[in-house]
C-alpha cells in the first residue's frame, strides 16, 4: 500500500499535455470546468444575439427586419440556448471547478465520464443550430415544444430532438459525477452539514437532473414517434391526448426551473457571507428550505397549464401547492438579509452582484406569487407579464449568480485578479438596462400584449422600445464581462490564497491558481 | 424617431414617478374589464399587487438600511451571530398567514369563473391556423356561424417589406392596428354566454382582457367558460398561445349588443345566410366569381400560399403552375380544399366555408398567376361534399 501511494506521488506532480490535446483528452476537473464554463459563455452570446433580434423587430410596430416564422424560431432556440445551453452548462462548469476543491478531494469521481458528458454538448448544439439550414428552418414552435404544433416543424425535427437527447444524457451523466463525488469523495471530518451551500444545493440539483431528464427524453421520444412512426400519444384523433404532453413536459419543467436556480442559492450563499465578513445565517435551515423547494417542485408543474381546461379541483391543488413555495423561498431571503445585517460590508464586484441577485430574484419571486393565483393567472398567462417573471428569475437570478461566482473564484482560478473597476462598470451598466429591458415587460403584460409575437398594437409601442433599448445596452456590456474574464486569464495583479479577506472554505486554502489536482492529500476538517 | 424615444423615456419616468396618475393608466396595469369576473380578477391582482409591495418595502428596507449601516468603510464591527430558531419560525409562520389570507379570495373567485351552468346562449369557438370560427349551437341567433380573420388592410400592412413603421401605422389605423377582424362575434349584453372552445389544427386560446380570462382552445378537447357583458361596447383580444408562424395576427373583437340591437343583428344575419344559400343554386358569372373569390382568397389563403401564388415550399406548396390548379378536371382541388391535406397545414376548408366562397377561390386560384384550370360553380362544390 505504502509503495503504491509512493508511485502515485511521483505520477501526480505532472501537468497537463500540451496543445489542443490536452482539452479533448482531458480527465482533469479544472480542465473540464473551464470548457463548460467557456462553452457556456459562446452559448450565452449566441443565444444573446437572438434575442438582439428580437429586441430588434419590436423596437417598433410593423415587421421591418425578419418574417414572422423566423422570429418565432428566434425565440424558440434563443430559450434553447439559454437553458440548455448556457445556463446548466454554466453551473456544470462551476460545479467541476469547486465541489473538489470545497470538500477536500483531488477531482470528480469519475474523470472519464466528465471529460464524455462534456464532449457531448458541442454535438448537441451543433445539431441543434443546423437545423437554421434546413428545409423549414429551425424549431420555430416555442422551446415548450408543445404538440401538435412543434410537430409541423420541417426536415430539422429529429436533429432537435437528438439534440435534446444528448444535451440530456450529459446533464445526467453530469450529475452522477457530482453526487459520486460529494458522497464518496469528502475529506475526513467533512460531514454533509458542514458542507459549503453550494455543495449541498449542487447534491439535490444533481438528483432533481437525474429524476427529471428521463422523462423530458421519453416526451421529445413520443414527439418523434408521433411524427415517424404513426403513433399518436399526442393526437386526439388517434385517442391520444396533446394536453398529456404539456403534463410531461411539465413534471420536467418545473423541476427545471429549481435546477437553473438552486445553484444559484449556493454561489450567493457562498458570497454574502465572505464581504459581510460574518457567518452565513441559518445555515441548517438554508440546506432544509433548498430540500423543500426540490420536493415542491415536483407537485406543482399544473401551473404552467391553468388555462388548458383542468378540473377545478386540480386548479386549487396546484394554485396551493405553489403559493407554498415562497415559504423556503422566503426563508432563504430573509437568511440572506440576516447574514448581511450588522456585517461588516464591502462592495466589490462580486457582492454587487450577489445584492443585485436578493433584490431582482425577489422582484421575480413576487411576480412568480402573482402568477400563482389561478384566477389572476388567467388574465397574466401567456403575456409579457410571464415573460418579465422568468427573465427577471433568470437573468438576473441565474445569470446574475454565475457572474457573481466568476468575479468571485476567477481570481483563484486563474491566481491573478481581475479588474475591479471594469467590475463594477460592468454591474452597473447591465443592472440600469436589465431592469430598462424587463420591468416595462410587466406593464405590457398587463395591459394585454401576448408572448411569441413578432408585430403588435400601436398602444404597445413605447414601452416595447424603452425594453429593445435596454436590450441592446445590456447585451453589449456583456462585452465587458468577456473582456474583463480574458484579460484576467491573460494576467493582471497576482492574488493572495486566501484572495477576499472574509473567504471561507476549504478552496482558499489552496494556492491561486491551484495546483493541478486539488487536494492530493485530503485536508482535516474540524 | 428622436421624438419616439423622447416619448419613451418621458413614459418611462412618468410611468415611474407617477403612474397611477397617468391617462393612460391601462397601459401600465391590468384592465378592470366589464364584467363582475374581471372586476374580480383585477381586485384580486391589485391585493397580492399590494401584498408584494409591503413585503418587499419591509425585506428591501433592511436591506438597504444595512447596506447604508453595517458597511466597513462606515467602521462597523461584524457580529457573529448565525441563527436564531424565533426568527426562523416568526418568519416561516407570518408567510404562511399572508399566503392563506390570500388563498382565500382566490378559491372564492375561481369557484366562480369555473361555474357554466344556466347559461342563457352557447357559441362554440374553434381555433384555426390563423383565424377564429364562432357557431351560435344555442340561445338566440342559434345556427349562425362564420370566420373572423384579421382585417385585411392590416393583413398587408403587417407584411414584412410593407415599409411601415410607427408613425404610418399610426395615422393609417389609430389605435386597432392589428386589433380588426373581418367579422366581429356579436353578444347581448346582460346574458350569460357559455363558450366552448376548441381548435381545428394545433392548440389556440381564445383570451379578451375585458372579459377577464383565457382559455385553451385545444384540438380533439372542448373546453368551456363563461362571461357576462354589462356593459354595450368593443371588446379586443388576440390568440395567447403560440400556433406558428401568424400566431401574432389572429386578433378577437367581440361586439356587445343590448338585447335590441343584438336581435336585430340575429334577424340581419339569418337573412343574409339564407340569400348566401340560394344563391348557391343559380350558375354565377365568371367576373362574380373571380371577384368574390380574390377576397376570399386573401382571407383565407394568402397568409400560406401567398397573394401571388408562389407560397413558401416545402411547407406551403405554390398554386401558380401547380397542375392541380391546371386542366379541366377540378376534382383535385375541390377534394383537397374540402377535406384538407391530413398531416399538413392545409386545413380542411369544407366546414368553413360556404360552396359560393369555395367556388369563388378555387375559380380564383385556377384562372391566375399564369394558371389556365376551368372555373367552378358552387353546385360543384355541394355535389362535391
Amino acid at each position: 500500500m505504502t509503495t503504491a501511494t509512493a508511485t502515485h506521488d511521483d505520477h501526480h506532480d505532472h501537468g497537463p499535455a500540451k496543445g489542443l490535446m490536452r482539452w479533448i483528452t482531458t480527465t482533469n476537473h479544472k480542465d473540464i470546468g473551464t470548457l463548460y464554463l467557456l462553452f457556456a459563455l459562446i452559448m450565452f452570446f449566441i443565444g444573446g444575439a437572438m434575442a438582439m433580434v428580437i429586441r430588434a423587430e419590436l423596437f417598433q410596430p410593423g415587421m421591418q427586419i425578419v418574417d414572422p416564422q423566423f422570429f418565432n424560431s428566434m425565440t424558440t432556440v434563443h430559450a434553447l440556448l439559454m437553458i440548455f445551453g448556457a445556463v446548466m452548462p454554466a453551473f456544470t462548469g462551476l460545479a467541476n471547478w469547486l465541489i473538489p476543491m470545497q470538500i477536500g478531494a483531488p477531482d470528480m469521481a469519475l474523470p472519464r465520464m466528465n471529460n464524455f458528458s462534456f464532449w457531448i454538448l458541442p454535438f448537441a448544439f451543433t445539431l441543434l443550430l443546423s437545423t437554421f439550414f434546413m428545409s423549414g428552418g429551425g424549431p420555430a414552435g416555442g422551446w415548450t415544444l408543445y404538440p401538435p404544433l412543434s410537430l409541423q416543424m420541417g426536415d430539422g425535427f429529429p436533429f432537435l430532438i437528438f439534440a435534446i437527447h444528448l444535451a440530456g444524457i450529459s446533464s445526467i451523466m453530469g450529475s452522477i459525477n457530482v453526487i459520486v463525488t460529494i458522497l464518496n469523495m469528502r475529506a475526513p471530518g467533512m460531514t454533509l452539514m458542514k458542507m459549503p451551500l453550494f455543495c449541498w444545493t449542487w447534491l439535490i440539483t444533481a438528483y432533481l437532473l437525474i429524476a427529471t431528464m428521463p422523462v423530458l427524453a421519453g416526451a421529445v421520444t413520443m414527439l418523434l414517434t408521433d411524427k415517424f412512426a404513426g403513433t399518436s400519444f399526442f393526437n386526439a384523433a388517434g385517442g391520444g391526448d396533446p394536453v398529456m404532453f404539456q403534463h410531461i413536459f411539465w413534471f420536467f419543467g418545473h423541476p427545471e426551473v429549481y435546477i437553473l436556480i438552486l445553484p444559484a442559492f449556493g454561489i450567493i450563499s457562498a458570497i454574502v457571507p465572505t464581504f459581510a465578513r460574518k457567518p452565513l445565517f441559518g445555515y441548517s435551515s438554508m440546506v432544509y428550505a433548498t430540500a423543500s423547494i426540490a420536493f415542491l417542485s415536483f407537485i406543482v408543474w399544473a401551473h404552467h397549464m391553468f388555462t388548458v381546461g383542468m378540473p377545478v379541483t386540480g386548479e386549487l391543488f396546484f394554485m396551493y401547492a405553489t403559493m407554498m413555495i415562497a415559504v423556503p423561498t422566503g426563508v432563504k431571503v430573509f437568511n440572506w438579509v440576516s447574514t448581511m445585517w450588522k456585517g461588516s460590508m464591502t462592495f466589490e464586484t462580486p457582492m454587487l452582484f450577489a445584492v443585485g441577485f436578493i433584490m431582482m430574484f425577489t422582484i421575480g419571486g413576487f411576480s412568480g406569487l402573482m402568477l400563482a393565483i389561478a384566477p389572476a393567472d388567467f388574465q397574466y398567462h401567456d403575456t409579457y407579464f410571464v415573460v418579465a417573471h422568468f427573465h427577471y428569475v433568470l437573468v438576473t437570478g441565474a445569470i446574475y449568480s454565475i457572474m457573481a461566482a466568476t468575479y468571485y473564484w476567477l481570481p483563484k482560478w486563474t491566481g491573478n485578479m481581475y479588474d475591479e473597476r471594469l467590475g463594477k462598470i460592468h454591474f452597473w451598466i447591465s443592472t440600469i438596462s436589465v431592469n430598462l429591458l424587463f420591468f416595462p415587460q410587466h406593464f405590457l403584460g398587463l395591459a394585454g400584449m401576448p408572448r411569441r409575437i413578432p408585430d403588435y398594437s400601436v398602444q404597445f409601442a413605447d414601452w416595447n422600445m424603452v425594453s429593445s433599448i435596454g436590450g441592446f445596452i445590456f447585451g453589449a456590456s456583456q462585452l465587458l464581462f468577456a473582456y474583463n474574464v480574458y484579460k484576467t486569464v491573460k494576467g493582471g495583479k497576482k492574488a493572495t490564497d486566501k484572495v477576499w479577506e472574509g473567504a471561507d472554505g476549504l478552496e482558499w486554502t489552496l494556492s491561486s491558481p491551484p495546483p493541478y489536482h486539488s487536494f492530493t492529500e485530503a485536508p482535516v476538517v474540524k | 424617431m428622436k421624438s419616439r424615444i423622447a416619448r419613451g423615456v418621458l413614459a418611462l419616468t412618468t410611468g415611474l414617478l407617477a403612474g397611477s396618475a397617468l391617462a393612460e393608466w391601462d397601459l401600465l396595469n391590468m384592465r378592470k374589464g366589464v364584467t363582475s369576473t374581471s372586476h374580480e380578477v383585477h381586485d384580486l391582482h391589485m391585493m397580492i399587487l399590494w401584498v408584494c409591495v409591503v413585503i418587499g418595502i419591509v425585506v428591501f428596507g433592511a436591506m438597504i438600511y444595512a447596506m447604508l449601516k453595517h458597511r466597513k468603510s462606515k467602521g462597523a464591527v461584524a457580529a457573529q451571530f448565525h441563527e436564531s430558531t424565533t426568527m426562523e419560525i416568526i418568519w416561516t409562520i407570518i408567510p404562511i398567514v399572508i399566503l392563506v389570507s390570500m388563498a382565500i379570495p382566490a378559491t372564492k373567485t375561481l369557484l366562480a369563473m369555473e361555474d357554466v351552468s344556466d347559461a342563457d346562449m352557447t357559441i362554440k369557438v374553434t381555433g384555426l391556423q390563423w383565424k377564429w370560427k364562432y357557431d351560435y349551437v344555442d340561445g338566440e341567433g342559434a345556427g349562425i356561424s362564420f370566420l373572423s380573420s384579421l382585417a385585411p388592410e392590416h393583413n398587408e400592412a403587417r407584411l414584412l417589406g410593407a415599409g411601415m413603421d410607427e408613425a404610418k401605422l399610426r395615422e393609417k389605423f389609430g389605435q386597432t392596428y392589428l386589433r380588426d377582424v373581418d367579422n366581429p362575434v356579436v353578444v347581448p349584453t346582460g346574458k350569460k354566454i357559455r363558450f366552448l372552445l376548441t381548435a381545428a389544427d394545433v392548440i389556440h386560446s381564445w383570451w379578451v382582457p375585458d372579459l377577464g380570462w383565457k382559455k385553451d382552445a385545444i384540438p380533439g378537447f372542448v373546453n368551456e367558460s363563461w362571461t357576462r357583458i354589462d356593459k354595450p361596447g368593443v371588446y379586443r383580444g388576440k390568440c395567447a398561445e403560440l400556433c406558428g408562424k401568424d400566431h401574432g395576427f389572429m386578433p378577437i373583437v367581440v361586439v356587445a349588443k343590448s338585447p335590441a340591437d343584438y336581435a336585430a343583428w340575429v334577424q340581419a344575419q339569418t337573412g343574409a345566410a339564407a340569400a348566401e344559400a340560394a344563391s348557391a343554386d343559380k350558375i354565377w358569372a365568371a367576373d362574380d366569381l373571380l371577384a368574390k373569390g380574390e377576397q376570399v382568397y386573401k382571407t383565407n389563403c394568402a397568409a400560406c400560399h401567398q397573394l401571388t401564388g408562389t407560397g413558401v415550399p416545402p411547407a406551403f406548396p405554390a398554386l401558380a403552375g401547380n397542375p392541380i390548379s391546371n386542366g379541366d378536371d377540378p376534382m383535385g382541388q375541390i377534394t383537397t380544399v374540402l377535406n384538407g391535406r391530413p398531416g399538413t397545414a392545409m386545413a380542411a376548408y369544407g366546414p368553413m366555408l360556404s360552396d359560393v366562397e369555395l367556388a369563388a377561390a378555387i375559380t380564383y386560384v385556377r384562372s391566375s398567376w399564369g394558371n389556365s384550370g376551368s372555373a367552378v360553380q358552387p353546385a360543384e362544390i355541394k355535389a362535391a361534399r
